[in-house]
């Protein structure tokens, strides 16, 4: 079978194109749902239409707020100092979450407005803070560059 | 004083790096072997400077010399041993200088063992090397310099964080460096065909092995971290599509990609350009990893403080090395003489079908992976995690190894695929059989693991179908058969190994994911819950007490059937330097299988504890595939072809075209 240098050629982007077709439609499909929004706890309280999406929350652990129920399950808020969320997590929480502190949450809102968790993450060194923690506290104006417990000066702005 | 000596030792490599990057390359313009004869010379001196800085530092950790910001920051004069010496580079400052030290260990290596490389090639390709130094070396000293002195010493360090305290991370970065930085030999070759305008068959043969020795320990070092954050990170997860290992993926990828186009440009000397694009490529990658979560412009679970001091620094490497090397690519590549095209069924055809999924997969997780980024800019805010990855990467990846099996079958120039087929008609009806009966087995399976398990199957055995059908055994019997399969050269073998062990991988990431039991539930002791096949105990729990730690450990004891099977002895441990808490998992290895416990925090009545068990079959297959992969690469970088300086075979001839 004599192929011509062009026939090659043609084949060799056609499969070229098809695979990068078959990749944007993939990433376009996983675009459309399959992407987590990031919220601070006063958008999710200010525009409660995120019901079945997925969803980020960063805040602190409102203090006094964790409750521990049976096979495992915790409930607690996540605030912002302005509005706070409700969660329910179903796991172990990390060794550094901790009232008062730094977590991020990811799940669905249900239509009560409590969010069901399936992964919580708090802070793993203790001067790191999450990013979406830091701007969900300066959005509120409370950040206070190197507060206790926070991070240290240069971390504050990353 | 070891300290100013090694901090000296480090300024004076800056000098050479600088020298090493300007005097070869002049060199060669002005065609005075004099000047191109300073690059190995240089190389030299560079690791032997770069050497003594970092064993100053190791010095002043293993002393616990707290009057260096460094090791206050990051060590305890109570550490253990191993953990003083992996504290070096268990920070950013440390690790950069690890960085430089592999670096400038790989030029070394190119100086000494590129005794066969024509002297203006070695000139250049040490020079680019330099360039690279340099940058490293400034970025060291200028922003992140780990020796540093306090006016008061404290009597104290703050101790090194204690998920670091491991010995998978005591190995785990240098492995990956190993990986990262390997590449930018590929990319110090490519920068320097593109200037001298010349690249021929020799060049692939020159980088082939410096790209495979990369490859095998990124797929060391990634393993090794997937492993690492399996058990510490106490989440029984094994990948978790977070920034910093997608940024490890990326090079892996794409240098795997590189290493077949290698393949096409040695034999065939077709895909020269693209061979040079992709050896850019693998070394940005690697560069983009190395900063990018550094920097601290993505939120990951792997980021640390950050100095935003040193971002401006970091973009300005990554722009200067991506940058100019592409642009230099754009601007030189036409003089790079093209290859020839050849059928598209046939054994380059094959590997450029690699090339375009291996790196569209790596494009789709740039993507995902550099997305929030680019939405953060607009103001927007979004995350993407395991469900992007996971619906997209999934399938690209599904079909490279699709074709795994395949491409070894295809004969070079012209392949015949129908024949190819036939011969792996056997494999495909064993996985289609693997798959039907595991079905049958577990009952109601999901579709998408049972293909898994089809596909895992199918590239498992399909990569020694290559073997079988060169050694001839169906024509000339077993005997006859078994010697011409000695006879094959190494590299046939490590082909077939490495391909395994991507199915060995895929093997344990189906059964893990399709057929785990776990339960979470609160315990006391005295309670038994039940996992799976397993009814779990819980006997009780002790305090103990480590070097630099203090810990609750909780003995489960695990029966199947009422009999005993083993003790798992999951606990949490405090460390009191940094007041930080930390999980240790529990694991036991049954057969290739695992056994995993954590402990949560305290229940809800006082005395019972939050418990996560998982079972975990076939678990160890995912690493244990990786080790198999790399014994593939050893086996194939062992093939005498390969060895720098080897001439071809004379009885090549009498080996079957490969």
């Amino acid at each position: 079978m004599a192929m011509t240098r062009r026939t090659r050629r043609l084949i060799l982007i056609g499969t070229v194109g098809a695979v990068l077709a078959v990749a944007v439609g993939l990433v376009l499909f996983a675009l459309s749902g399959e992407i987590t929004l990031y919220k601070t706890p006063t958008e999710i309280i200010e525009q409660p239409r995120a019901e079945g999406r997925r969803l980020r929350i960063g805040g602190l652990v409102e203090v006094g707020s964790v409750v521990r129920k049976d096979g495992g399950q915790v409930e607690f808020k996540v605030t912002d100092t302005a509005n706070a969320v409700p969660v329910t997590y179903r796991g172990l929480l990390p060794d550094l979450f901790q009232e008062g502190q730094g977590v991020v949450a990811e799940g669905k809102l249900d239509e009560s407005g409590l969010f069901q968790a399936d992964t919580v993450l708090a802070k793993h060194d203790e001067r790191y803070m999450p990013k979406e923690v830091v701007d969900a506290l300066k959005a509120q104006g409370v950040w206070e560059e190197g507060q206790p417990g926070g991070p240290t000066p240069p971390a504050a702005k990353n | 004083m070891i300290v100013e000596f090694g901090h000296f030792a480090l300024i004076l490599a800056l000098a050479v790096a600088v020298g090493q990057s300007i005097l070869p390359i002049a060199g060669f313009f002005r065609r005075d072997p004099a000047l191109m004869a300073v690059a190995p010379r240089a190389s030299m001196m560079q690791l032997l400077l770069v050497a003594l800085a970092f064993a100053a530092l190791t010095y002043a950790y293993l002393v616990s010399d707290f009057s260096l910001l460094n090791v206050v920051e990051n060590s305890h004069s109570e550490k253990p041993l191993i953990f003083k010496i992996s504290g070096v580079w268990g920070n950013h400052e440390g690790s950069m200088l690890l960085w430089a030290l592999i670096l400038a260990l790989f030029g070394a290596a190119v100086a000494a063992f590129g005794g066969n490389l024509p002297q203006t090639l070695k000139a250049n390709v040490l020079a680019v090397q330099g360039w690279i130094s340099t940058a490293f070396l400034a970025f060291i000293l200028t922003t992140s310099n780990p020796f540093l002195r306090l006016a008061e010493p404290p009597m104290e360090g703050r101790d090194l964080n204690p998920v670091l305290q491991d010995v998978g991370l005591a190995i785990h970065p240098p492995l990956l460096y190993l990986g990262y930085v390997g590449f930018s030999i590929a990319f110090a070759f490519a920068i320097a065909a593109l200037i001298e305008g010349r690249i021929d068959a020799a060049w692939a043969r020159w980088v082939r092995p410096w790209v495979l020795g990369a490859w095998i320990f990124l797929t060391a070092g990634i393993a090794m971290g997937s492993y690492w954050a399996y058990y510490e990170l106490g989440w029984g997860g094994f990948w978790f599509w977070d920034p910093v290992e997608n940024a490890s993926l990326m090079p892996w990828l794409v240098g795997t990609a590189l290493l077949h186009s290698a393949v096409v440009m040695e034999k065939r000397e077709a895909l020269k350009v693209w061979t040079v694009l992709l050896a850019i490529l693998a070394f940005s990658l690697s560069l983009l990893g190395t900063f990018l979560v550094r920097s601290g412009v993505l939120t990951s679970v792997h980021a640390f403080a950050t100095d935003p001091a040193r971002g401006v620094f970091i973009l300005a490497i990554l722009c200067l090395f991506i940058g100019g090397g592409l642009g230099l690519f754009a601007f030189r590549a036409g003089t790079l003489r093209q290859g020839g095209l050849f059928a598209p069924v046939s054994r380059e055809g094959a590997l450029v079908l690699n090339n375009v999924f291996l790196t569209v997969a790596a494009g789709v997780v740039l993507f995902g992976t550099l997305v929030p980024l680019i939405v953060s800019a607009f103001g927007g805010a979004i995350s993407v995690g395991a469900p992007y990855f996971n619906t997209v990467f999934g399938p690209l990846f599904g079909a490279t190894l699709l074709v795994v099996p395949l491409g070894p079958l295809l004969a070079w120039k012209r392949g015949d695929l129908l024949g190819a087929l036939e011969r792996l008609w056997a494999v495909f009806a064993l996985a289609a059989l693997v798959a039907v009966l595991v079905a049958w087995m577990k009952g109601e399976t999901h579709i998408t693991a049972l293909f898994g398990l089809g596909v895992a199957v199918w590239v498992l055995v399909g990569a020694f179908a290559e073997l079988v059908t060169r050694a001839r055994f169906r024509e000339v019997g077993l005997s006859v058969g078994l010697r011409r399969l000695a006879g094959l050269p190494r590299s046939a073998f490590g082909t077939a190994l490495a391909h395994a062990g991507l199915g060995v991988t895929l093997l344990g990431i189906v059964a893990t994911s399709a057929f785990q039991s776990e339960a979470i539930l609160e315990m006391k002791p005295g309670d038994t819950a039940t996992v799976g096949a397993y009814s779990v105990t819980f006997d009780g729990i002790r305090n103990s007490s480590g070097p630099n730690y203090s810990e609750s450990v909780a003995t489960m004891t695990v029966r199947e059937g009422g009999v005993v099977r083993f003790v798992v002895e999951p606990s949490r441990r405090f460390y009191a330097a940094r007041q930080m808490p930390t999980t240790e998992a529990g694991i036991r290895t049954h057969g290739l299988s695992q056994f995993y416990v954590t402990l949560g925090g305290e229940g809800r009545d006082s005395g019972s504890v939050v418990v996560r068990m998982w079972d975990k079959p076939l678990v160890t297959l995912i690493w244990l595939g990786a080790l198999v992969m790399m014994a593939g690469g050893t086996l194939s970088l062992a093939d005498r072809r390969l060895r720098v300086g080897a001439p071809k075979p004379a009885r090549r001839a009498t080996v079957p075209a490969e």
